[in-house]
């Protein structure tokens, strides 16, 4: 008996919603198993983890605080994904994006009026598809792999955050910390949307998921960019621009984690050492769970933010150590990445070939 | 400049160097076979925290090391299985692996804070590795001799031997590799496995010798050098060997500048300097159009037999 | 119309009478709930690991008055704001931040929870309802580098510093002012190293700083690599928030503790007893903040003399190390002969003093 690899003609949508499920289910049962092998309560820690960011309504509002980057910087990447153009700088783009905005906000410190805030995310968004266009030159005139480019600016990025939180921005109140001065009111957006609860950025999250639900289904830019990614010869040979899409879609998911950079630096209300928050990495996670899908990027960020405020959760009722979150992030990705291979291939199980046959056949 | 300053500096920077060397070294014969694994930073932990408690608890540092090899291959197999015989994303996989070396690192290495065990020092008889010229040869930790003779191993096994050329042949045109008849798959399972164990070997420098205790993510980014240590040296083990002495100059230089009083540049210049190298060296050694040298072409594409 | 039996009235009053006896052990068995975040692991052996020391002590002084929690590696950025807010709705009544970074996240959610109690360490921003609370780290400094400056030969030691916060800058210049006092001519290297953890970095900086000449080196970084850098050369330098002698027995000849379990037991008392009150507290050897290790068999006489002179003067308040005549780098006088420096000069702090050698 052996098991063969078939490749579907289509890949198969009934899997493509089931792994994931499958996947989640998997990891919990996989995580009672770890834990209570630790010595831990395995499945009070996987309910902490899993299930009270969902079932307590008050933990809604920091699920949604932290899918809203994931989900944002997840859309852009997902249009590069499928263009099979990975932008592992996102967490690069995301803080000079964040540096943009606040360098807006100190030279409008003393200023006030509804302008300032469309600034800063206007700055934010050009700073951090700027930055992302040096892996687009790169690439497009250099032929350098965007991933490894993009990656090394993460940390050349890191280091001007560094400079401008100790050097020139330093808060003069700020008794020589690292740190910026606050934004001031004009210059933060509210916690949640006139008292509805829903933080500002979810609602972004939302529209920019409508927006490239459109962009990526409806439109020829959309078609070019699958295009690109599936068969790219044809593409090419169809008129479509390799170069273009690289620009595009290395600028677009540049702009997005720049926005996201900008709502992070808002919640914050300075920049300071914790504001490279690890969003850019984790985004590219949601943004493969979510088959770089808008709606499965949405869905996906709101399941990553759940394991993440799970995780807190979790160390404080049953005293996991802080790391079983990301432990937990991981295997959920292994498992989606393994179960994937249902979506793309049907498993035949091929019965050991008979003799009489052989000899019929011949 | 004394002598003996001339000597400690090139100690610090052979330290310093070492690691990211061992991590490069494993990830370029990875990257040659045509698959890019960026997990290393995620293995580097595997190795130092299985290194460091095998050492603790047994006594025994060969031993250590051993099973710090063993770990890092055994890591790398999650990724080789999803990867190879799955079909899953390089990418996403890689960065996966990275996330779960972190989180499982972390997990077992709870047990182990604040502790501290024996550093495995120089191999070499006493009169050699302290006396105060000849330890530049004789007084490092066997992690230092180990990593010149990988590298120098793998530029000849890649160059000179036929293993090395079917390897190679793999990582340029997988296609073509197959229909002569090589195990393009199992070729590959091979490099990643090999990649795991020698990166488990670089952690297990961080937490047997560096600094031998344990710490949460104790290996601080260097796999992510050691990631940009490969494009840098152009996919050539030779290049290798002088562009992590060169990034360990570079970072031992940003200490000296900074203890001497010097500061020409902010720190934070000399922390960046590595990364913007490595971009310029990319930007220069891709342009020149074919001559240069590229990456291996089938670097990260999946490997889809034709029927 | 059912009866009402003699049963039922016996077994209603008997039930209604235990009622205030239900409220009063209910009040009695109430612990106070405490809170902690960390910016780190509780495992680090430095910093965390000393607040959690003191946590420990909490929990082990007042018994079943207290009930103690924690939360650790809480980054220092938005996602602080969550873990704060849960921990208060939790019903945990007193809550220390335990570093800097969470400052803004505490004054927020300090707001939402008006009946918390806030205590923040080393930061500097209060409310009805946030207290800040600091410790002299800088009077252990004092001690080490009076027995820098009695054992070094080379008159060269070394300090490895994290970022210029003023914390850091008051330690090099406590650590310098005090070697010069012992030995006018020496000199103190100093390295930032930009990372409060990272155990290579801090051994390659010390081995850096050895070659440089220097046969002390302080550090004000967080895990016990340098100490151990320092056994291996041969050496010698000082635990850090921590006794790490088991580390490197030779090179450790004093440590600097971190002892916080003291002010954790007093403010629980205080909001048992309903004293609390926001306040500002900056505590050292003197209030048992600050402890010495022991010394270090090793270590000459005349060194721990003088190193005991130095803290039984903070302890009984005629010592302060920060008393002019002090000089900058550049040679101006900064503080008067026979002047203090005031303590809101020195918690914000940029300036190097004479005799520290670092950009």
């Amino acid at each position: 008996m052996r098991l063969r690899f078939e490749k579907r003609l289509e890949p198969s949508r009934t899997m493509l919603i089931l792994t994931p499920v499958f996947s989640v289910i998997a990891v919990m049962i996989l995580g009672i198993i770890i834990f209570d092998g630790l010595g831990f309560n395995g499945s009070q820690a996987v309910w902490e983890l899993f299930f009270t960011p969902v079932l307590d309504s008050y933990k809604w509002r920091d699920v949604a605080t932290k899918a809203a980057p994931l989900i944002i910087i997840g859309l852009g990447l997902s249009l590069g994904n499928q263009a099979k153009i990975w932008n592992i700088g996102a967490e690069g783009q995301y803080i000079v994006g964040a540096i943009a905005a606040a360098g807006v906000a100190f030279q409008t410190q003393y200023l006030s009026g509804f302008w300032i805030i469309p600034l800063m995310v206007v700055a934010g968004m050009v700073a951090g598809a700027l930055y992302a266009a040096i892996p687009a030159v790169l690439r497009t005139r250099y032929g350098v792999s965007e991933v490894l480019s993009s990656l090394m600016l993460v940390y050349v990025s890191l280091q001007l955050l560094s400079y401008m939180i100790t050097g020139p921005w330093k808060d003069p109140n700020g008794h020589n910390f690292p740190q910026t001065a606050q934004l001031t009111d004009s210059q933060l957006l509210p916690h949640d949307l006139m008292g509805s609860g829903i933080p500002p950025g979810l609602l972004v999250a939302l529209i920019a998921a409508i927006l490239f639900l459109v962009v990526v289904s409806k439109t020829v830019f959309g078609f070019s960019i699958r295009a690109i990614g599936e068969a790219p010869h044809a593409a090419r040979y169809g008129g479509f621009s390799s170069d273009g899409v690289v620009w595009a879609t290395l600028m677009i998911s540049g702009a997005m984690a720049g926005l996201a950079g900008v709502f992070e630096l808002m919640q914050l209300t300075r920049l300071n050492l914790g504001s490279p928050s690890g969003y850019g990495f984790t985004a590219i996670i949601v943004s493969l769970l979510g088959r770089s899908h808008p709606i499965g990027v949405f869905i996906a960020g709101i399941v990553l933010a759940i394991t993440y405020v799970g995780g807190q959760v979790a160390q404080t009722v049953v005293h996991v150590p802080n790391a079983t979150a990301g432990l937990f992030q991981s295997l959920l990705l292994f498992a989606v990445l393994a179960s994937d291979v249902l979506v793309r291939y049907r498993i035949r199980i091929l019965e050991k070939v008979n003799r009489s046959d052989d000899r019929s056949a011949s | 400049m004394t002598l003996t300053f001339i000597v400690d500096a090139l100690i610090t920077v052979i330290g310093i160097t070492t690691p990211i060397l061992l991590a490069a070294s494993g990830e370029l014969v990875v990257e040659k076979s045509g698959v890019i694994n960026l997990g290393v930073e995620g293995m580097m932990l595997a190795g130092a925290i299985a290194g460091f408690a095998v050492t603790f608890e047994t006594g025994n540092p060969w031993l250590g090391v051993t099973v710090a090899m063993l770990s890092g291959a055994a890591v790398s197999l999650i990724f080789a299985v999803l990867v190879l015989s799955l079909g899953a994303n390089q990418v996403a996989t890689g960065l996966a692996l990275t996330i779960f070396g972190i989180g499982i690192s972390s997990l077992i290495g709870s047990n182990y804070t604040g502790i501290a065990i024996d550093s495995l020092d120089s191999p070499f008889p006493a009169y050699l590795a302290q006396d105060s010229f000849w330890r530049v040869f004789f007084g490092h930790s066997p992690f230092v001799y180990f990593a010149i003779c990988l590298v120098l191993s793998i530029g000849y096994f890649l160059n000179q031997t036929r293993a090395g050329l079917v390897l190679r042949a793999v990582g340029e045109n997988d296609v073509s590799a197959h229909s002569i008849g090589y195990p393009v798959i199992g070729i590959r399972y091979a490099a990643i496995t090999f990649g795991g164990a020698v990166s488990g070997v670089a952690g297990a420098d961080f937490s047997m010798v560096i600094s031998p205790l344990w710490a949460e993510q104790m290996t601080a980014g260097r796999g992510w050098i050691a990631l940009a240590l490969v494009v840098f040296a152009g996919w050539r083990a030779g290049h290798l060997l002088a562009g992590a002495y060169f990034f360990g100059v570079l970072m031992a230089l940003e200490l000296y500048a900074k203890a001497s009083g010097f500061s020409i540049f902010p720190s934070q210049f000399w922390a960046a300097m590595p990364y913007l190298i490595a971009v310029i060296v990319l930007a220069m050694i891709s342009s020149r159009d074919g001559k240069g040298v590229k990456a291996p072409a089938c670097l990260g594409k999946p490997f889809i037999p034709n029927g | 119309m059912s009866k009402f039996t003699r049963r039922e009235f016996m077994a209603s009053a008997a039930a209604v009478s235990t009622l205030p006896l239900i409220g009063a052990s209910a009040n009695a068995a109430e612990p106070l709930n405490v809170a902690f975040i960390y910016i780190g692991p509780v495992g680090d052996y430095g910093w965390t690991w000393a607040h959690d020391k003191g946590r420990k002590e909490l929990e082990a002084a007042l018994g079943a008055a207290v009930k103690t929690s924690y939360v650790e590696n809480v980054k220092e950025d938005a996602s602080a704001i969550p873990v704060l807010r849960d921990l208060a709705r939790k019903g945990n009544k007193l809550i220390f931040a335990t570093s800097f970074g969470y400052m803004d996240q505490v004054m927020e959610v300090a707001k939402e929870f008006p009946d918390v109690r806030f205590e923040h360490c080393t930061g500097f921003k209060r409310a009805a309802n946030v207290t800040t609370y600091n410790s002299r780290f800088h009077e252990g400094r004092a001690v080490t580098g009076t027995i820098a400056g009695k054992v070094s030969k080379s008159g060269v030691i070394g300090y490895l510093g994290s970022f210029k916060i003023p914390e850091v800058v008051m330690g090099v210049n406590a650590y310098t002012l005090a070697a010069q006092a012992v030995n006018p001519k020496i000199q103190t290297k100093l390295v930032m190293i930009d990372s409060w953890f990272d155990p290579a970095k801090e051994t390659a900086a010390t081995e850096t700083l050895a070659n440089l000449g220097c046969d002390v080196v302080a550090t004000h970084t967080d895990s016990p690599a340098p100490l151990q850098y320092c056994q291996k050369k041969g050496i010698f330098g000082f635990g850090q928030g921590a006794d790490m002698s088991k580390f490197a027995p030779k090179a450790q000849l004093t440590a600097i503790e971190d002892i916080w379990g003291p002010h954790y037991i007093a403010r629980a008392k205080a909001m048992l007893d309903g004293s609390w009150k926001s306040e500002d507290f900056w505590d050292g050897i003197k209030e048992g903040d600050v402890k010495i290790s022991p010394y270090n068999a090793s270590l000459p006489q005349d060194a721990q003399d003088a190193a005991n002179k130095i803290i039984d003067g903070y302890k009984a308040g005629t010592y302060d190390v920060f008393t002019g005549p002090i000089y900058d780098q550049s040679g101006a006088l900064k503080v008067k002969a026979g002047e203090k420096m005031s303590l809101g000069d020195l918690a914000t702090i940029d300036w190097y003093v004479q005799g520290v050698q670092s950009a």
